[in-house]
């Protein structure tokens, strides 16, 4: 299938700075996110959770409750006997626990009441009888021969385990001057999406119809988990997503909350509005797995890169979730960003007592990156070499297919690095910045779209609708869903620029499954690439109705005829053409109102052109690439890391949107900023101790150094007038800067995130003693 | 105890049976109706839920409702006038200081909280000002940037 996209712009609506199509909604309190969809007849929506991390549910009594006054509903894991998982081959989670709990906070029982105070004692009348069974919160507990299994058909709490080789190891190895095997260890990392969970069911049983409203990425996914959880024809389900207060990836698969909210609108026959807690939020999904990976890599003694082997533990949680998807792509990220000729992986994504880890910005390519660019310049150490020099020792020329089958077009890397390393000052600047302080570079890329669908369906992976009627306005009809990224005004410019009109004259209606197409959701930076593409080809289906019609008004060859600025006219000619309403009413003529469609897929080629167990985990459209420098100060005393400054330039291909495209990269790197600095998941005994905003440490304004960006454009022939993606890439190079920062200013390398300043002093005082 | 609260609300005065333990936030959002303060918390933690009470910032998650009786509130929808954003509200769309949107009223309230007190405040200040406001969308750097706009354009208004 040959891909096209649509050549330079020219009509001045991409490139452009735009504020967001949707922005006056959100600065003046307008915008409904969830909870904020309010009714006199909506009833509260409460979860009773698992005071146990791990036992046999022996039973469940809900009579007192069900006959408190006030209470309209209350279920428990009867009334959903089937399992629901993003992944069709890794189902295995009830909306509501069934046979067994598996960490503290399972959602076991839930109730609708007229209010609050009502929900909330209906939860206390709820008798739970739990026999306890031994728990597991390491992986090395969970794998110990006599632990017993979460999962019956999970033996030895082993969700997936990995193992391939690609090229030749043992001769890399072979062929290498220097050897370095290290270990390194990422604590779990979390969302904190600033909008807690909260989703609004409502069941009609006359007609028996599901509307739901929910804070979701992933609508079509929701939409079928809701239709095999609630037995219920998809059909007769509405899936509707509002304005959503962040995702990060907390929400990209169905969440047992917005399915428990079905269930409790069913069974009340009515509206039920559940909300979610900040601290039931964090127990609904686990974040970025805690990561244990032992690296080795070898190199010739001028630093190129001869073979690498990773063995990487993942501490999953207690249902299968994104699991296998994320112990798959730490091994694929080791590819695509060097030139690293053999690559032996194994991982291993083990079940543990705590929320099931999901999908998180940068998925399963961040603590691999912390991994390897902490290797880099320990090798760079090794060898004496600069690290900027030692990478650039090892860029990969484009085009080119790497050994894991991936096709790479466009590869900005060399920029990347070259404007780092001018902008931070590093050749003058590096190692001399005096006592406690140093600067840091890394490198980081990520993938634009999964081009291989969860579901095998055979669908195209991204439609688009548009509609064009009497009134000249132009609808965007999309699945795609804005999480705050700016889809929909990449979709608005997209569709303005090809069709040579204004903003101003384009509605975008999203996420409405009565009346949107399908998309698969916002989730590994699909959407611009494309949602975008397919919205160009929407729009120029419809460009050519109306150039048709232009030509035919103006007696002219439609070759000749271009829209610009809202007018059709003969390129070239000095007549004043004809105005974009006037060839709209012209058009209309012949068949009414227009609606035309755009479809994109991925190309097999895309999939992965090598195949091996795991191996559609990797490929993309596009790889965006991303270097970053750091300047960090540590204090003498606390050991508390200061982060004064960060350059990062990032390839995204094209910024369609360079406002947004910043904003994201900023964001990206600061979250990135958290997990290097002080942001922490932790259990005791299953217990979670940092489910609230003060004790998971996010970086507030006063933590953030001023971030300068540098936007690198590649033009991928593939992308929408050339765009990757710019919302993930940026993320993992900041951990690994922070960390060779600090060892460039103290002449210490902590090979464990957070960088915090208890461990920093206790390696202090271990380097001490030494 | 219920009583009937009598504050103003974005200029406008209320009368309101509310009950002793009622938050503000919840008074505003449920019974007001305006539901552009956001809850993003369990309590005092991500200034999300910031509006100005006697034009002084306030965590409305940790603020009773009946503690307003008499005193005017403002919310992000008062900072509108006739559907047309205040300068605030529009440097934080035209800068990007809004990304998501769900900080971005009680950030939005902060600092217009600062810029009455401060027209001309110092990038420290204004960190300074926003320190309680949680953002995971943007970094803060486009945030700071709204507010310097803000800064320079509010006289106009």
């Amino acid at each position: 299938m040959m891909l096209k996209t649509a050549g330079t712009p020219t009509h001045g609506r991409v490139g452009e700075r735009v504020p967001l199509v949707d922005g006056v909604e959100k600065v003046t309190g307008r915008a409904q996110f969830s909870a904020d969809i309010l009714s006199a007849d909506t009833l509260v929506g409460r979860i009773l959770r698992s005071p146990c991390s791990h036992g046999d549910l022996v039973s469940v009594d809900t009579s007192a409750a069900e006959a408190l006054p006030g209470v309209v509903a209350v279920i428990t894991g009867d009334v959903c006997p089937q399992p629901f998982g993003i992944l069709p081959i890794a189902e295995n989670e009830f909306a509501l626990a069934r046979g067994k709990v598996r960490f503290k906070g399972d959602a076991v029982a839930a109730v609708s009441a007229v209010d609050h105070q009502t929900a909330e004692r209906a939860l206390g009348l709820i008798k739970l009888e739990i026999r306890e069974l031994p728990a597991y919160f390491t992986p090395d507990d969970a794998r110990a021969r006599d632990a017993i299994d979460l999962h019956a058909e999970r033996p030895g709490n082993l969700e997936r385990e990995v193992h391939y080789e690609l090229g030749d190891v043992a001769g890399g190895f072979e062929a290498a001057d220097v050897i370095l095997e290290e270990t390194f260890h990422n604590a779990e990392v979390t969302h904190v999406q600033m909008e807690p969970n909260a989703t609004l069911a409502e069941y009609d049983p006359e007609r028996d119809r599901l509307t739901v409203h929910s804070c979701t990425q992933v609508p079509y996914y929701l939409h079928r988990a809701l239709a095999k959880v609630m037995e219920m024809d998809q059909a007769q389900i509405r899936v509707i997503k509002p304005f959503i207060g962040g995702g990060f990836g907390a929400r990209t698969d169905a969440l047992n909350h917005e399915l428990i909210a079905g269930l409790l609108a069913r069974a009340a026959g009515g509206k039920v509005m559940m909300k979610l807690s900040r601290e039931e939020t964090y127990l609904t999904r686990g974040g970025r797995p805690e990561t244990r990976m032992r690296l080795k890599v070898g190199v010739t003694g001028d630093g190129r890169l001869t073979a690498c082997a990773c063995e990487t533990v993942q501490t999953g949680g207690a249902y299968a979730c994104y699991g296998i998807i994320t112990v798959l792509y730490n091994g694929a990220f080791l590819n695509s960003i060097y030139d690293l000729p053999a690559i032996k992986y194994d991982g291993y994504r083990v079940y543990t007592n705590m929320p099931a880890c999901t999908a998180m910005r940068g998925h399963g390519g961040v603590n691999v990156r912390f991994a390897f660019e902490s290797m880099m310049d320990l090798i760079a150490g090794r060898l004496g070499i600069d690290p900027f020099e030692l990478r650039r020792r090892n860029l990969l020329t484009a085009p080119t297919e790497t050994i894991n089958g991936v096709k790479i077009n466009t590869y900005g890397l060399p920029q990347c690095l070259d404007w780092v390393e001018q902008a931070s000052g590093w050749r003058e600047r590096a190692g001399k910045l005096g006592p406690d302080r140093g600067l840091g570079v890394a490198c980081s890329h990520y993938i634009t779209g999964a081009p291989k669908p969860v579901h095998w369906t055979g669908e195209p992976h991204a439609t688009v609708n548009l509609k064009l009627d009497f009134d000249a306005s132009v609808t965007i009809l999309t699945g795609a869903a804005d999480i705050g990224q700016g889809s929909s005004t990449m979709l608005t410019q997209t569709v303005a620029e090809v069709l040579g009109v204004d903003l101003g004259r384009i509605r975008v209606i999203a996420n409405d499954s009565a009346i949107t197409p399908k998309d698969n959701g916002s989730y590994s930076s699909r959407v611009t690439f494309m949602c975008g593409n397919a919205a160009i080809e929407a729009a120029t289906r419809l460009r050519e109705i109306l150039v048709e019609a232009a030509a035919a008004k103006l007696d002219a060859d439609p070759k000749d005829i271009d829209c610009t600025d809202e007018t059709f006219r003969v390129v070239g000619s000095q007549d004043p053409g004809l105005a974009f309403k006037e060839v709209v009413t012209e058009a209309l003529i012949a068949s009414g109102t227009i609606t035309t469609k755009g479809n994109f897929s991925a190309p097999p080629e895309y999939q992965g052109t090598v195949k091996f167990r795991g191996s559609a985990v990797g490929p993309s459209m596009a790889y965006s690439y991303a270097a970053a420098a750091v300047e960090v100060t540590v204090d003498e005393i606390t050991s508390k890391v200061t982060v004064d400054r960060i350059w990062v330039a990032m390839d995204c291909g094209f910024a369609i949107n360079p406002l947004a495209v910043e904003g994201q990269i900023q964001g990206a790197v600061w979250m990135g900023l958290g997990q290097a600095l002080s942001e922490e998941v932790q259990f005791q005994n299953g217990l979670p101790v940092h489910a609230n905003i003060l004790d998971y440490r996010v970086p507030t304004i006063k933590d953030t150094p001023p971030i300068e960006v540098e936007i690198v454009e590649t033009i991928d022939p593939n992308g929408p007038f050339g765009a990757k993606e710019a919302s993930e890439g940026a993320i993992a190079c900041i951990s690994p800067a922070v960390a060779n920062a600090v060892a460039n200013a103290i002449g210490l390398r902590l090979r464990e995130t957070p960088l915090s300043p208890d461990r920093i002093m206790a390696a202090r005082s271990k380097q001490a003693k030494a | 105890m219920t009583e009937i609260l009598e504050p103003t609300v974005n200029g406008r005065a209320r009368a309101d049976a509310v009950a002793g333990n009622v938050l503000l936030v919840d008074y505003l959002r449920e019974i007001v109706g305006l539901t552009g303060t956001k809850m993003g918390c369990d309590g005092g933690e991500c200034g999300a839920c910031t509006v100005l009470v006697d034009g002084e910032p306030r965590l409305s998650c940790v603020t009773l409702a009946q503690s307003c009786a008499g005193r005017d509130v403002e919310t992000v929808e008062g900072l509108t006038r006739n559907g047309r954003p205040g300068a605030v509200q529009r440097a934080f769309h035209e800068k990007l200081g809004s990304q998501c949107g769900y900080c971005t009223p009680g950030m939005i309230m902060a600092s217009e909280a600062l810029l009455r007190e401060n027209p001309q405040p110092t990038e420290q200040e204004i960190r300074d000002a926003l320190a309680g406001n949680i953002c995971r969308c943007t970094g803060y750097v486009k945030i700071i940037e709204s507010v310097f706009e803000a800064a320079a354009h509010r006289e106009a208004e």
